[in-house]
């Protein structure tokens, strides 16, 4: 009803404007023969480091499609905005790929925050919108496709894998003060009873906090057989150095959510790294003949030095991809028809392996790896295929609900 | 047993953490009123000294105690003759000045090495105390602070240069009429407050890494340390430390570390409503 009444008013509205408008439709003849579609990260301040990688792939990604006859004979033409880490940018960034640019679709958001920042734009303007980012799950929007893995896909067999491989079952929880680490650390405590072990204690930590002096000392009097990190960013990024000066890194084994999505294997010594567990839908370290050609490729275009790919920049990859297969199959690139193409479960096989989007979510169905890492690198373990996004699943059916528009919490039942 | 000796030890680092970061802005903003909201960026700056040429074949010691002091008090020097100097006694401007020099080397740095986190570990192992453990050298960063400050203390009492810093910074007009050069006096000590910071920096970088906004984390922590103090500069900042470090110490051992921060701040809050002219403004008033 809000929806309609909005638009009748936009209507009447749009005469007014006419005249304003010109412009608009000139340059939209001009470059008519090229779809635009947009990318939003981060390539400076303080969250670049997730950004870069993000940046590289969708670059590679349309260049490879470009070069291989566009998208629906057209090439596309690809916008990349800097949001500078600010969110207020990223809503004025997402209103103008929108409206000035008339994005055919948008790639985009790294925190949550900066997601939920551009969804309620981008539906308004009914733009479809592809996040990459592993992130903590629920979002509900038809507009909106969830690329990124989910607590239930990764942690359901990452912590019993963790159990079973250090043969404990007392878990020491590390994580940030935000949703992400909060949600994360619920759901480590529920997958942990489930196996028979059990979470001893679990400490939050503000992202400004570097000092885990308190801390190491608590965990010495807890004596727990595992140690599960959750912390995100820079500052907590000391937590693994003061971990080896205190001498633990030989007694208690480690394993992390989180470990790797900012690099970290490069910001931290091999001596501070090795030997940690994670667990990703994608990690460079994936020997697929599919991942080794696109890591070829990878550095051809950037050279070595260019930052290691990711899971959201693997991820990003896949969104571009899926995105084109469902404009060919459709035969077009308006929004409704996009959706229904990628509606019908659409899959990619890539770097990441196969990415299945799942109808009723707007999440994906997609290939989790367990690895070690080991001398800045991360050798796979572990391979589980197709895991569901069950968490999100629980809570959100756009089938049935196809209006809904929120990001659900979920409630984890320990 | 051996949780009682760990707990003295953590508290001995904790403070010590405390007392390094606060030492250089107690010689700039406790003796010389300057306040200089890029001391943040100087304990960075070292920190950056220290790593890069420790990267560049230098000696992991020489680095910082050598390299990261002359390096950062050669920074303080600059600056104080190009910014600094023009604005002694106007409280207002030099804040605004400082913090412009604080956003521009945080800029400066992140073009030079990038937004990335660099660090080295820390050297010399640990000590185990029965099941416990704690970094040997997290420790000698608490008698590294305790030399600083018992340092500091002698120069400042027992040296002719130490009594012409005091007395220049009381009363500058009376120095001048005794034929001291003032400005030579606030350079020298501008620079030595900010080659502490360097030093300080270096000797932090090896726990915590170094990335070009990581003085947020600190300059919060560094003005409630030497504030709280009052203004003995040697006995305040020390015994600011130990309290405030006490009390986060003891929060996050008995609840959480987000508690033992809370505690930390609002304990600082409490004390200057009952102590506005910090601890030494009512204690240890004689001392220095």
């Amino acid at each position: 009803m809000v929806d309609i009444t909005r638009r009748t008013l936009l209507t009447l509205a749009a005469g007014g404007a006419a005249a304003s408008v010109g412009p608009f439709y000139l340059r939209r003849a001009q470059a008519a023969d090229a779809i635009p579609i947009a990318g939003i990260h981060d390539a400076s301040g303080g969250i670049d480091i997730y950004g870069r990688p993000m940046i590289n792939c969708l670059q590679l990604a349309v260049e490879e499609l470009n070069a291989a006859g566009g998208v629906l004979g057209k090439p596309l033409n690809l916008v990349n905005y800097d949001p500078q880490s600010n969110m207020q940018l990223y809503t004025q960034y997402a209103t103008e790929a929108a409206t000035k640019q008339k994005a055919a679709v948008v790639f985009g958001g790294i925190l949550s925050a900066s997601r939920e920042a551009m969804r309620p734009t981008l539906r308004r303007f009914k733009t479809p919108y592809f996040y990459s980012l592993l992130y903590e799950g629920g979002v509900c929007d038809r507009n909106i496709f969830c690329m990124g893995s989910t607590p239930a896909q990764t942690l359901q067999k990452f912590t019993p894998f963790v159990m079973k491989r250090f043969n404990g079952k007392k878990i020491y929880t590390l994580a940030a003060d935000y949703n992400y680490g909060q949600i994360t650390a619920k759901w480590i405590k529920k997958f942990a009873t489930e196996s028979g072990g059990d979470v001893v204690a679990t400490d939050f930590f503000p992202l400004d906090v570097n000092d885990f002096g308190p801390t190491i000392r608590k965990i010495q009097a807890a004596q727990p057989d595992i140690i599960m990190s959750v912390l995100v960013g820079a500052n907590h990024n000391a937590f693994y150095r003061q971990w080896v000066a205190a001498g633990m890194k030989n007694k208690i084994p480690m394993a992390s959510t989180t470990f790797g999505i900012g690099n970290e294997q490069l910001t931290t010594s091999p001596e501070e790294q090795n030997g940690i567990i994670v667990s990703y839908a994608y990690l460079d370290g994936i020997q697929t003949p599919e991942n080794k050609a696109f890591l070829a490729k990878y550095t051809k275009r950037f050279d070595d030095k260019a930052d290691p790919v990711t899971e959201g920049a693997a991820m990003t990859y896949h969104a571009v991809n899926l995105w084109a297969k469902a404009a060919e199959l459709a035969g077009s690139v308006d929004r409704d028809k996009v959706i229904e193409a990628l509606e019908t479960g659409l899959s990619f096989i890539g770097p990441a392996g196969k990415t299945t989007i799942d109808p009723a979510t707007h999440h994906d169905t997609l290939d989790v790896y367990i690895a070690e890492v080991r001398d800045r690198k991360f050798n796979v373990l572990e391979s589980y295929l197709q895991q569901p996004p069950a968490d999100t699943a629980a809570v959100c059916n756009l089938r049935a609900h196809p209006n809904e528009n929120k990001q659900f919490v979920i409630d984890v039942k320990v | 047993m051996d949780y009682i000796v760990i707990i003295v030890l953590q508290l001995a680092v904790t403070v010590a953490n405390l007392a390094l970061i606060a030492a250089g802005l107690a010689i700039v903003f406790g003796m010389m009123r300057v306040i200089n909201f890029a001391h943040g960026e100087f304990l960075m700056l070292g920190g950056y000294a220290a790593i890069v040429s420790h990267r560049a074949g230098v000696n992991l010691w020489i680095a910082m105690f050598v390299v990261a002091p002359l390096v950062v008090g050669a920074v303080g020097a600059v600056l104080e003759r190009l910014v600094i100097r023009r604005l002694y006694g106007r409280m207002i401007d030099t804040m605004l000045a400082t913090w412009g020099i604080s956003l521009a080397l945080i800029g400066l740095v992140t073009v030079v090495f990038g937004n990335t986190v660099s660090g080295i570990s820390p050297p010399l192992g640990s000590l185990e105390v029965g099941r416990y453990a704690i970094g040997r050298y997290e420790l000698l960063l608490a008698v590294v602070c305790a030399a600083l400050y018992g340092g500091g203390w002698l120069l400042l009492r027992r040296t002719s240069f130490g009594l012409i810093a005091r007395g220049t910074m009381q009363n500058r007009t009376m120095a001048a009429a005794l034929g001291v050069d003032p400005g030579r006096v606030y350079a020298v000590t501008f620079a030595a407050g900010a080659a502490v910071t360097g030093l300080a920096g270096a000797l932090i970088a090896p726990i915590a890494g170094v990335v070009p906004t990581i003085g947020a984390a600190y300059i919060a922590k560094a003005f409630i340390t030497v504030i709280s103090g009052g203004a003995a500069i040697i006995a305040g900042t020390l015994s600011s430390a130990t309290l405030l470090g006490s009390i986060n110490t003891a929060f996050a051992f008995a609840f959480s570390p987000v508690l033992g921060e809370v505690a930390l701040l609002a304990a600082a809050v409490i004390l200057l409503r009952l102590l506005p002219q910090g601890i030494t403004g009512r204690f240890f008033r004689k001392s220095l």
